[in-house]
């Protein structure tokens, strides 16, 4: 079956005056229809551009070096702007971080509905209206009829993001990026929102690129977990077995250092040091001078993301070639 | 439990802030006649608690539940309506600004972000040099100097560093920065501020261990306000739920985690993501959080509440001490239906 979307050999670049910088190296991964996929990752670790290079949002400096992305069939990557628009917004919705960032505070919340729809598709107002209410509802907005004539600051963060998520919905896309959506929100409004995200994917069959650094939101709404460091995959596979047994060193620092994985008060598995600067990424594998178990080949040679029968899932370790004489 | 004098305790503490405006912002036309009205958002509402020696007490709540303001509350930082705070015994609310030196070097405070609490024009020497110097006018710039490198290699940032400005550091850097800004006039008590939210993952780790190396080290006493459930479960002893300007609930944090008794508590609790657990059952709230200009009247959190009552909506719950000393403001357990 043909893949939804296919992200191969993706490379972003952002040029600078002392050079080029690379943000995305090499990134490949599949999506299927109704799959829903994580990518974790900290600041910097190339994330959201990767993100944004799935819907063309990649703007100057920055450039698509090379790679494919695949959508349904057609390379995203080569499209011009105009048949990239029949796409983006369309096919593949984007939520952000933000909400109040991301509706315009001096336009109703009805007009910005309309307006998507009427960019998208040849509908009468009352149509477009009578859409917009219905996914205000898909949303669990209450009198949606009267708040359509509202301003987002009339409305709470939580019902912000719902109805960001409402203008996601209205043009029905096959895939979603949710990049970091539920960031700025309390807990208990967290909780509601992510509920609503795996409610509506599930039942609309819609892909759903969750973009996080948050490991347990992960694990609680995808099927699927890509793990980022400094641009590159460096675990990818199914989010039930990552979890469980993290194989890359990273990613297993990642989950031992989240508070309560311990004892309460004990001190916490911290990873040393931090993420390298995007411009002086250290040769090899980029992660080796954070690593407990790093050797020798670790500088020198770049491990390859390689796929494990049996682990359901690609590694790019050094360690993994020596797993089975129990070094790991 | 330590039952001694309590390192800090508060008592009644109320704090509204006015943001009518100017006068005529305050003009209303109402039933043809023009009136003066005030808008007061309702921060505190009568808080009260303890916080002994040596532990790690901490502040949970959603934004806008008063958290942050009491912190700043409880440091001076803004003038309290009514109520009081007695460090060691002593009110320190009444004090004026001279007599609230000798306490200024004893609580210290860290905050949020820090990108925008390090002075970006000071080098990391001059920003961790100013405080002791100023409190301790008769020390010499040499021994200064000298403690700036000592605090600097406790927290983890090379002392050779200390002439850099804030922006050569990284988000991690600087917090440690900040927290060796706190250390430096060697404080019993420091106020946490949601210390690790703009923090990535890996640094959090770090720098929570940082606070509790400090605070076996230095034998320090946290107030630790977060958002974050899973931190405040690993480093509290005690910890308070807040919810608009409230304390809801106040308990060992082993007994508030293992049995949270007011509803909030129970939904907030419900409501943190859990590592590996797919679609986990929380309790979803009815509605949102009311504005605190507007309190609901009776117990805060009625509205909201499944188990509510008449009762609940006329008569304000008080906190009152159940079995293993647990603090719970809910009529609902008082009478036994929770």
């Amino acid at each position: 079956m043909e893949h939804l979307l296919e992200l191969q050999n993706i490379v972003v670049r952002f040029a600078l005056r002392f050079g080029d910088l690379t943000a995305v190296d090499d990134v490949s991964f599949t999506l299927d229809r109704g799959e829903r996929m994580g990518l974790v990752g900290e600041s910097g670790a190339g994330k959201s551009v990767t993100g944004f290079s799935i819907i063309g949002l990649i703007s100057r400096p920055g450039y698509i070096a090379s790679g494919r992305i695949l959508f349904e069939g057609k390379d995203l990557a080569h499209l011009d702007e105009e048949e990239l628009r029949n796409i983006r917004g369309n096919r593949i919705s984007m939520i952000f971080q933000d909400p109040m960032m991301t509706l315009n505070p001096v336009l109703t919340i009805g007009t910005q509905m309309i307006e998507t729809l009427k960019a998208h598709r040849d509908i009468s107002d009352n149509d477009a209206e009578a859409m917009a209410v219905d996914r205000l509802k898909m949303v669990h907005i209450p009198s949606p009829e009267k708040r359509l004539n509202q301003y987002p600051h009339e409305f709470s963060g939580g019902m912000r993001q719902r109805i960001v998520i409402a203008i996601a919905l209205l043009t029905d896309p096959a895939l979603i990026i949710a990049d970091e959506p539920t960031t700025a929100l309390d807990v208990t409004i967290q909780a509601e929102i992510l509920d609503l995200l795996l409610e509506l994917c599930e039942s609309a069959k819609t892909g759903l690129i969750l973009i996080t650094h948050d490991l347990a939101v992960v694990s609680q709404v995808t099927e699927k977990i890509t793990v980022l460091y400094a641009g590159k995959i460096v675990e990818t596979g199914s989010t039930g077995t990552i979890i469980r047994d993290p194989m890359h060193p990273y990613t297993r620092g990642l989950i031992n250092a989240l508070p309560g994985s311990g004892h309460t008060g004990d001190r916490l598995n911290q990873i040393p040091g931090m993420m390298p600067n995007l411009l002086s990424i250290p040769p090899g594998c980029s992660f080796h001078p954070r690593c407990p178990f790093r050797m020798d080949i670790c500088s020198k040679q770049n491990p390859v993301l390689t796929y494990h029968q049996g682990l359901e899932r690609q590694v790019a370790c050094f360690l993994m070639e020596n797993r089975g004489r129990g070094c790991i | 439990m330590n039952r001694k004098t309590p390192l800090l305790e508060v008592t009644n503490l109320i704090k509204h802030f006015d943001i009518s405006g100017g006068f005529l912002d305050r003009i209303t036309l109402e039933k043809m006649r023009l009136r003066l009205t005030k808008t007061v958002v309702h921060a505190l509402n009568s808080v009260s608690f303890s916080i002994f020696e040596g532990e790690t007490f901490s502040v949970v709540g959603e934004s806008g539940c008063g958290k942050s303001t009491l912190g700043r509350a409880i440091v001076g930082l803004f003038p309290i309506d009514s109520g009081s705070i007695s460090y060691r015994g002593e009110r320190i609310d009444v004090k004026n600004a001279k007599g609230m030196l000798p306490y200024r070097s004893k609580m210290q405070m860290v905050f949020q972000d820090p990108y925008a609490s390090l002075n970006p024009r000071m080098r990391v020497e001059q920003t961790l040099m100013e405080p002791v110097l100023f409190h301790n006018p008769l020390m010499s710039v040499g021994e200064a100097k000298d403690r700036v490198a000592a605090v600097m290699e406790q927290v983890g940032v090379d002392p050779g560093w200390s002439s850099r400005y804030p922006h050569e550091f990284s988000g991690g850097q600087r917090q440690r920065i900040s927290i060796a800004r706190a250390l430096m006039v060697e404080p019993e008590f420091i106020v946490a501020d949601e210390p690790i939210s703009a923090l990535d993952v890996s640094i959090q780790a770090q720098i929570l261990n940082l606070f509790m190396d400090a605070q076996d080290e230095r034998g320090l006493t946290y107030l630790f306000i977060t958002h974050d459930l899973s931190v405040v479960k690993h480093i509290s002893t005690r910890v308070a739920v807040m919810y608009l300007g409230t304390i809801c609930e106040l308990a060992q944090t082993s007994s508030l985690f293992s049995r949270p008794r007011h509803p909030y508590t129970q939904a907030l609790l419900s409501a943190i993501p859990v590592l590996g657990t797919r679609k986990p059952l929380h309790i979803r709230l009815r509605g949102e959080v009311p504005t605190p200009i507007e309190l609901p009247s009776g117990c805060i959190f009625h509205k909201r509440c499944a188990f509510a009552t008449n009762r609940c909506m006329e008569e304000i719950p008080v906190l009152r001490e159940y079995d293993s000393a647990v603090l719970v403001a809910c009529h609902g357990v008082e009478e036994g239906r929770l």
